[in-house]
């Protein structure tokens, strides 16, 4: 019966076997499936140049550089006689990093709160949540100008404003799913806290916030992703040259010249969100230590 | 508890019915004094569940009156007058076991320590010293069931409402834990009442097996189990407890108006 027994070295020393192989053929895929894009990007370039097929689009140097000449392009200069190409790229992603984690943080407070406030209330839930949805149907870049030169005349900094922009984007997810994941805890895990005359504050903390986790992070993953995406948008109208968005409409105006800059940049966009999302796996990990199936 | 009144539950009239029309249950009356163990058993739909609900006001009576230790329900579960156990085990598997059954007490204010010394004492009143830091699903089916019972009679409710806590589980461990139950009953000293399906389950358990009957719910029958206590493996098989079987069986089956057919309550074993 009590098939719970600690568990023994070797097993331990087994755990650790499994867990190694498990890493390995990790590590295994991601490589495969690198090569695997490396191969169809190339091949594609290839076949294309040499049958030369225009259709959908002309293959050349220009319109599909090869990946070594992307990858080279991080250690050119950016300007003439400056410093390679990754530093200007790391500085702007480290501006932009700020910008969508002060907006990511931002908007996962308000959408949580939001949630919070409306799995209290079905009347605020009625009144309000169309409109919550109905925010999301409003482009960001319709908005962004407002925010930026609105805020920027109240002495607000660029970046702030960005980050505004980003938990415009971030908070609609987590409130959503959290508000789903607030109202779902077990009708008979409730009537438990009722019977201890659980106040609603203990009733939330205690039970519904720890029962939506798994929710909750299901938004914070999708918000992690979104949050960049906002910030490097929101940086375009808002004229901020400092960041990845700056740097992506200036690599597109010098696009003939030197397409590779672009595609780096694009590089370094996408391992941002990949960080991102990275960061919130992780913490979610450390967070949900539970049943395995409950691990979404 | 110092004080306490001897009649713990006390209910006149108690009817219940649902905005559906259904009457779940009419003109109740039942006392139970401290110390008792109660059973409710009846077919399904008899309102069993609904009645000990009620007793712990997790629903409101449609009119009666129910008191526990000599106070209306709602503030006899203000008062923190009773534990609950489910049919499943309602634990957070997100908590230890240890702080599954401290859960009650942070919401009674307890400071760490004190938590801390009550849990220690329930896990070996419920024998799962040594599992303290186990997560509830690495636990079987009886052992999540005894951690729900530790966590209900951690605070020294005066009352303990089980509600088919054993339906559950397999007719082995189930025969187990009726056993570990009444050495809790007896070391705890509080007041029980079970709700369940079982027949043999309720007689073997209770000082008396209040047998209802549906459509609606009343008290068919409240027979008085003369076995002697403590209770051990011997008595399920003491004659006296066939008859005491058998008066449940044609109790429910009376309740049921077919007396010719007192075996086949279909839902009853």
């Amino acid at each position: 019966m009590a098939q719970v027994a600690a568990a023994s070295p070797s097993e331990e020393r087994r755990h650790r076997g499994v867990a190694r192989r498990v890493a390995a053929t990790r590590a295994a895929t991601i490589v495969l499936v690198l090569a695997a894009l490396w191969g169809l990007w190339e091949g594609y370039k290839w076949l294309w140049e040499t049958t030369g097929w225009t259709w959908p689009f002309v293959v050349d140097d220009t319109t599909m550089p090869h990946l070594h000449d992307i990858v080279g392009a991080f250690g050119d200069p950016a300007t003439a006689g400056g410093p390679a190409l990754i530093h200007p790229l790391l500085d702007a992603a480290w501006f932009t990093a700020k910008e969508a984690l002060a907006g990511f943080l931002l908007g996962a407070a308000i959408g949580f709160a939001l949630a919070v406030v409306l799995a209290h209330s079905r009347l605020l839930e009625r009144g309000l949540l169309p409109y919550i949805v109905a925010s999301q149907t409003v482009p960001i870049l319709a908005i962004a100008p407002m925010v930026v030169v609105g805020l920027g005349s109240k002495g607000v900094e660029g970046w702030k404003s960005v980050a505004i922009l980003a938990a415009y984007l971030t908070f609609f997810p987590v409130a959503i799913n959290t508000l789903r994941g607030l109202k779902s805890v077990d009708a008979r895990a409730l009537e438990l806290m009722h019977s201890y005359a659980a106040s609603r504050w203990h009733v939330l903390w205690r039970l519904r916030v720890p029962a939506s986790l798994p929710y909750i992070f299901v938004a914070l993953r999708i918000s992690a992703t979104a949050s960049v995406i906002g910030a490097i948008i929101g940086e375009t109208p808002a004229s901020i040259q400092e960041g990845l968005g700056g740097a992506i409409v200036n690599f597109n105006q010098y696009y003939s010249l030197q397409p590779t800059f672009l595609w780096a940049t694009n590089v370094i966009c996408a391992a941002l969100g990949i960080s991102f999302f990275a960061l919130v796996a992780i913490t979610e990990r450390l967070v949900l230590r539970r049943a395995p199936e409950n691990i979404a | 508890m110092t004080a306490a009144p001897s009649r713990v539950v006390e209910i006149r009239g108690l009817t219940k019915s649902f905005r559906t029309g259904v009457t779940a249950l009419q003109e109740i009356d039942l006392e139970i004094e401290a110390r008792e163990f109660v059973s409710l058993i009846g077919p399904s739909g008899c309102g069993k569940s609904t009645l000990l609900r009620i007793i712990g006001d997790l629903i409101p009576a449609t009119s009666g009156t129910v008191l526990v230790n000599g106070k209306a329900a709602h503030q006899a579960r203000l008062d923190h007058d009773y534990g609950i156990v489910f049919q499943d085990s309602v634990l957070y598997d997100w908590r230890t076991v240890a702080r599954n059954v401290s859960l009650p007490l942070e919401m009674l204010r307890w400071n760490r320590a004190k938590r801390q010394a009550r849990v220690k004492e329930m896990l070996e009143l419920v024998e799962l010293t040594g599992f303290e830091s186990n997560r509830p699903w690495q636990l079987s089916g009886g052992m999540q069931q005894r951690v729900s019972i530790a966590r209900a009679l951690s605070f020294d409710p005066a009352l303990l409402l089980m509600d088919e806590p054993f339906g559950a589980l397999d007719e082995m461990t189930r025969e187990r834990l009726n056993m570990e139950l009444l050495q809790i009953w007896a070391k705890a000293g509080s007041t029980v009442v079970f709700v369940t399906h079982s027949i043999p389950e309720a007689v073997f358990l209770s000082t008396r097996v209040v047998v209802m009957s549906a459509r609606p719910g009343r008290i068919a029958e409240v027979i008085e189990v003369d076995l002697p206590q403590p209770r051990t493996a011997t008595t399920r098989e003491e004659p006296r407890f066939f008859e005491l079987v058998t008066s449940v069986r044609e109790a429910l089956a009376a309740g049921r108006g077919d007396a010719a057919r007192p075996a086949a309550a279909e839902d009853l074993y």
